[in-house]
């Protein structure tokens, strides 16, 4: 059964990569550019980018009235912590579902698809594993 | 300089778009697939693969360009080995992705919406980041 959505909104941000590539010549690795723009050392048009990416919802709810489905289950110290780890292991590992999980594995590069393999397997340990120890 | 800044917002917004209609912005539908014990929900299966096939023709295209149309050079990276920095902050991020169901994207793409949630995760971000440039000046 093909996920005809999901496939459409792949295909969105698959074609937003390869644009990014091909008319400003850089990787749309999400980790990697926060990181350049808080670092403040060349931010555009990276920061420009992190603009159009908030913005979506936005023109999405004007477009259709709704803003688009969101449910976080997690409280706010797991957020936190969570959001540190993320920010801290992107950096060290040098990206995120996006540089290595989309533009990487595109490229075809072994270094992204050994990342892809680590970032996948530790959140599914996790994501399987926590409802069990927290009891819900 | 500004239609390289025009170009990089409207990449934004697309990538943006493909987050909403792929049900990746919201973190249950990322923790549905990472959570193999409960209702398992593959759409982030087509999500991925959608990006990735549309990416590697992109890629195979910018193969052939000697240079980008709005740029001088490409700015690819270049290192090649596989170290432990590689695995051990894939694996620090997959563990933080795992927990909430947030990656960098998501999360910065959510930030105008009004869940406070999102606002937390990304102070931890952004502190998770500054903790390393501290730990590791580059």
């Amino acid at each position: 059964m093909i996920d005809w959505q999901s496939l459409t909104g792949g295909l969105l941000i698959g074609l937003a990569c390869s644009a990014y590539l091909i008319l400003d010549g850089r990787i749309a690795g999400i980790s990697g550019i926060l990181g350049r723009t808080l670092g403040g050392k060349n931010i555009w048009p990276g920061a420009a980018l992190l603009l159009g990416l908030a913005a979506g919802p936005v023109l999405w709810r004007l477009a259709t009235g709704a803003w688009p489905d969101m449910t976080v289950s997690a409280p706010w110290p797991l957020l936190l912590i969570s959001g540190f780890l993320v920010g801290f292991g992107t950096r060290l590992g040098s990206g995120c579902t996006s540089g290595h999980g989309v533009l990487g594995l595109a490229r075809l590069s072994r270094r992204s698809l050994v990342a892809v393999i680590c970032f996948l397997g530790t959140g599914v340990i996790t994501a399987t594993l926590l409802p069990f120890l927290t009891g819900k | 300089m500004a239609i390289r800044t025009l170009v990089a917002f409207l990449c934004g917004l697309v990538f943006s778009f493909g987050l909403i209609l792929g049900g990746m912005l919201n973190p249950a539908t990322v923790l549905g697939f990472l959570n193999l014990a409960g209702h398992w929900n593959p759409s982030l299966l087509f999500v991925l693969g959608g990006a990735v096939c549309l990416t590697f023709c992109g890629v195979r295209l910018q193969r052939h360009l000697s240079r980008p149309v709005f740029e001088t050079t490409f700015q690819l990276p270049t290192a090649r080995q596989i170290d432990w920095p590689l695995m051990a902050g894939s694996c620090l991020f997959g563990l933080g992705w795992g927990l909430a169901g947030f990656c960098p994207g998501p999360a910065v793409a959510s930030l105008l919406m009004g869940h406070w949630q999102s606002l937390v995760f990304l102070l931890g971000l952004i502190g998770g980041m500054k903790a390393f440039a501290l730990w590791k000046p580059i």
